[in-house]
């Protein structure tokens, strides 16, 4: 079987959906951040698809490149966050921050 | 200009300012000093003008030609006019602004006299202003509501700094070179007498004379300023001299109406001849002359009157003047040198005149100024309301500053008055002097004798310079200065004696309490009547000064009767006042010093006054005698002459030749001849007086009660001074009352009503505006926030702070967003 530019957009897809899917359903900070990574990922896939099969040649490939480093300042900043909010809260549960609701 | 005549310019330039370097000086250390107890503010202002004294007595020494003075040959040698600009305030084109300077003999006369007459005064006012140098003066004569008196700090610092204020702006007005100039110091004058007579301002009688002082003298300003404008408008200068603008010489006001000898008795045949001779000859054409006769007659006019002038000066002889007019005295042609060479216009070729009518219009103008300065009728009123100020200060305004401006400006101003004018002057100063008189025989409050007899004496003045004494009437002001500044400091010496006493029928007997005072008085009594022994000793008459002065005056007027047969009021009247005026002062000397004491409290604490006052009384009185010594042939008269106008000499004639404006005015030589058998008429008019007055007052052979109650009717109405207030009641302050109310009426009925119909309206306009703000503009605004919050409300509830929703949220976008593509862009 050729394996073209269609099955890699699908292998996005899934995985996209799966981080939506996680993100929309954890309640614990964590889950919700690797949810984010699926995501991401799903979408460095495609980028990297694009670059392999279309004009868009290696700017494609950076451009995955940059979301991988996003995606590592992003998980470190957000882990940060969950940190705090542990010792505030003694739990990650997300539904717990709703000391700013009017 | 000489260094002697620039060392003259000096002396009186010192002269006249440090009198103002002092106020500053006084005012402002005065303010600022913590006590009232200081004297330094009197010793600066006699410091200041004792100098200026000293410059003027040094300038009056350099400036004359004393062998001219002294020596029986022509006066007008004794000294040349010095005349310049210190300053130019301003030119708007043609108009010229400058502070200029005009000196001769009576310039340096008046100063010497004005300086030497302050500095007696100031000295005087040392002691009597003593009661002054306290941090709480009590004011006696200010009864409070709470039955006390009104407490204020002293003020003797100010009372000085306003006499030097004085003394600057009437140095100022006597040194100034132009008429404007005059004006400016003449109002400084009106101030600083308004200051000084409402010097004890909480007194409502004292703020009421300075007010009235004031208020009359704008009277007479207002003919000033007309006089002003006609000068400015006809003559295009204010300067009295002949100077120079741009190099380009430009006559001075003088020389312009410079007087031509007159056409003599063959008037009318010397016209037809010359009238002929126009018709022989034929005139040049192309000038346009509509007195083409006139002109060619003026022609001649100055050729002859050239030589004859020199002669005149040589011969002592001179020739009868008048104006330069044409035939039908409509105009006066303007002259620009002294030999008659008339101004020519350079575009229209036409000779330069101003109308007669004019020329009168702004002489009366000018003496209306001098008419209210000098308190002559009908605005004689406010000088006896003056008495209210400090007596040094009635001293001053009665002798040397205030009232004597106006004669000073009258005989500087001669040369610009028209026969016609003169007239005017001479029936003013003639009316004046016999009211003034008969006032003072009923007066009792001893200052007012004196002021009525000021007015009376001022009219004499006025009287002797319109009927063409010049020299006599200004010889009267000065010797007149100096009895009368002795005679008030004399009663400010008794009334300071009697403890503010003034009423002359509780004194008496005074002078064996203030013997100095008492004599000194009968100097200054004796030179006012012009008594005097009339024989020869040494070769000169046994007189004070006011016989030789009044003397004078009425041998003018006798001369102008002479040769005016219709106006022989104008030597009556003043001889018959002569006599008068013996009466009214031998009573006041009699009522205050001799006979028996009527008010013993009064006598019993009536005492001489200090040294400090009686000096200046012996000085003064000194000057009162000697002054005036030698008469017509003595050193002042001659000092007089020396800047007597040039016309007056010959005497002059009005160019009119018939009707009661034909007027001759006498010649010097026509007055000399008379002036023996005036002086008997005026010496038997004042022994006669002064017999009268002793009779009734010094032994009592008939009781002045008796005549009082017989004469009743005509007391009252002169003790009511001849009702001159109540006319002025009812001719001036009751109609502008009647108008005031009216404008009154129209205010409150029309212009009031108008105003609050607006006011309604406006308010009722704002009341609805107020609504519509209310209602519809703060109703917007209101609206849109409410919406804006209610929208702001319901937004709320989409912010749950739930992730999992916003997650499902942010997929079903973009679920949205795909479907919405694919459906915009199929394929």
């Amino acid at each position: 079987m050729d394996i073209g530019l269609n099955h890699y957009l699908v292998v996005g897809a899934v995985l996209f959906v799966c981080g939506i899917i996680c993100m929309a359903t954890k309640r614990n900070a964590i889950g919700i951040l690797m949810g984010v990574e699926l995501v991401l990922n799903g979408a460095n896939i495609n980028f990297v698809a694009f670059s392999r099969y279309t004009a868009l040649g290696l700017d494609g490939q950076i451009v995955s490149l940059f979301v991988i480093v996003l995606a590592a300042a992003e998980a470190a900043v957000a882990l940060a966050i969950a940190l705090n909010f542990y010792n505030n809260h003694l739990t990650i549960d997300v539904d717990r921050g709703d000391e700013l609701a009017g | 200009m000489t260094a002697e005549e620039s060392l003259i310019v000096k002396l009186l330039t010192a002269a006249w300012l440090l009198p103002l370097l002092g106020f500053a000086v006084e005012v402002f250390g005065g303010y600022w000093q913590k006590s009232r107890k200081s004297k330094a503010a009197a010793l600066m202002a006699v410091a200041c003008i004792g100098c200026g004294f000293v410059a003027s007595a040094s300038a009056l020494c350099l400036g004359i030609e004393w062998s001219a003075l002294l020596g029986e040959g022509t006066k007008h040698d004794v000294m040349e006019p010095i005349s310049g600009t210190f300053y130019l305030l301003g030119e708007f084109g043609p108009l010229v602004l400058s502070l200029d300077y005009y000196i001769d003999s009576l310039t340096l006369l008046m100063f010497t006299m004005v300086t030497l007459i302050a500095t007696c005064i100031h000295v005087f006012a040392l002691g009597y202003m003593s009661d002054e140098l306290t941090d709480d003066h009590v004011d006696h004569e200010v009864h409070l509501s709470d039955g006390g008196h009104f407490h204020r700090p002293g003020r003797f610092y100010r009372f000085f700094s306003f006499m030097s204020l004085f003394c600057f702006s009437m140095l100022g007005l006597v040194l100034a070179g132009n008429i404007f100039q005059v004006f400016v110091f003449w109002e400084l004058v009106g101030i600083c007498s308004y200051l000084l007579i409402g010097f004890y301002v909480e007194r409502k009688s004292a703020s009421t004379a300075a007010n009235k002082a004031f208020i009359v003298n704008r009277v007479g300003d207002f003919g000033f300023i007309i006089g002003l404008m006609v000068i400015w408008t006809s003559f295009g200068t204010f300067r009295f001299f002949d100077h120079e603008i741009d190099t380009k010489p430009v006559p001075g006001l003088f020389t312009m109406i410079s007087r031509v000898e007159a056409e003599d008795a063959h008037h009318d045949e010397k016209h037809k001849s010359s009238a002929e001779h126009e018709k022989d000859e034929e005139h040049p054409e192309g000038e346009e002359h509509p007195e083409g006769e006139e002109h060619h007659n003026g022609e001649e006019k100055a050729e002859e009157s050239h030589p004859a002038g020199e002669h005149a000066t040589a011969e002592h002889h001179a020739h009868t003047m008048q104006l330069d007019v044409d035939d039908a005295r409509s105009v006066v042609f303007l002259h620009k040198d002294n030999k008659g060479t008339r101004i020519a216009d350079p575009v229209t070729e036409t000779e330069k005149s101003i109308p007669y009518w004019l020329l009168i219009v702004a002489g009366v103008g000018v003496f209306a100024g001098c008419i209210g300065k000098s308190a002559q009728f009908p605005l004689q009123t406010w000088l006896p309301d003056a008495m209210e100020g400090p007596t040094p200060v009635s001293a001053l305004v009665h002798s040397a500053t205030m009232v004597a401006a106006g004669v000073y400006l009258a005989g500087r101003f001669y040369p610009m008055f028209a026969p016609e004018v003169l007239l005017v002057i001479a029936y003013i100063g003639c009316i004046t002097l016999f009211v003034a008189a008969t006032i003072a025989i009923v007066a009792t409050d001893i200052k007012r004798v004196l002021a009525y007899s000021t007015i009376s004496q001022l009219g004499y003045m006025m009287l002797g310079i319109g009927v063409g004494g010049w020299a006599a009437g200004l010889f009267h002001l000065i010797t007149h200065a100096f009895f009368k500044s002795l005679m008030f400091l004399a009663s400010g010496s008794v009334i300071v004696g009697c403890h503010h006493e003034q009423e002359m029928p509780k004194m008496g007997g005074l002078w064996r309490k203030m013997p100095v005072t008492a004599f000194t008085m009968l100097v200054g009594v004796i030179a006012i009547c012009g008594l005097a022994i009339p024989f020869s000793i040494f070769g000169a008459k046994i007189a004070f000064s006011g016989y030789h002065s009044k003397d004078a005056i009425v041998a003018s007027s006798l001369a102008f009767m002479n040769a005016n047969q219709i106006h022989f009021l104008l030597f009556f009247v003043p001889l018959v006042t002569a006599g008068i005026t013996a009466f009214y002062m031998f009573r006041l000397w009699f009522y205050t010093f001799a006979g028996t004491p009527r008010d013993k409290k009064v006598y019993d604490h009536a005492r001489e006054s200090p040294l400090v006052m009686t000096i200046p009384l012996i000085v003064l009185s000194f000057f009162a005698i000697f002054v005036a010594v030698g008469g017509e042939v003595g050193p002042l008269y001659g000092l007089l002459q020396g800047s007597e106008p040039v016309h007056v000499d010959g005497g002059a004639v009005s160019v009119a030749t018939e009707g009661a404006t034909a007027i001759t005015m006498p010649s010097r030589h026509a007055i000399h001849d008379v002036h023996g058998q005036a002086g008997w008429y005026a010496l038997i008019a004042a022994v006669s007086g002064a017999v009268f007055a002793y009779l009734l007052y010094g032994i009592r052979v008939i009781d002045p009660a008796d005549i009082k109650r017989n004469f009743s009717g005509v007391h009252t109405f002169l003790v009511e001074k001849w009702r001159f207030d109540d006319l002025y009641e009812v001719m001036f302050i009751k109609p502008v009352h009647v108008i005031a109310r009216w404008c009154t009426g129209f205010d409150r009925g029309y212009i009031d009503g108008l105003l609050h119909w607006l006011s309604r309206k406006t308010v009722d306009v704002s009341n609805w505006d107020r609504k519509f703000d209310e209602n519809v503009i703060d109703g917007l605004v209101n609206w849109i926030g409410k919406v804006v919050y209610k929208s702001g409300r319901s937004l709320r509830h989409l912010q749950t702070g739930l992730i999992r929703q916003y997650v499902m949220f942010i997929a079903l976008g973009v679920l949205a967003l795909f479907v919405l593509l694919f459906v915009m862009f199929p394929a």
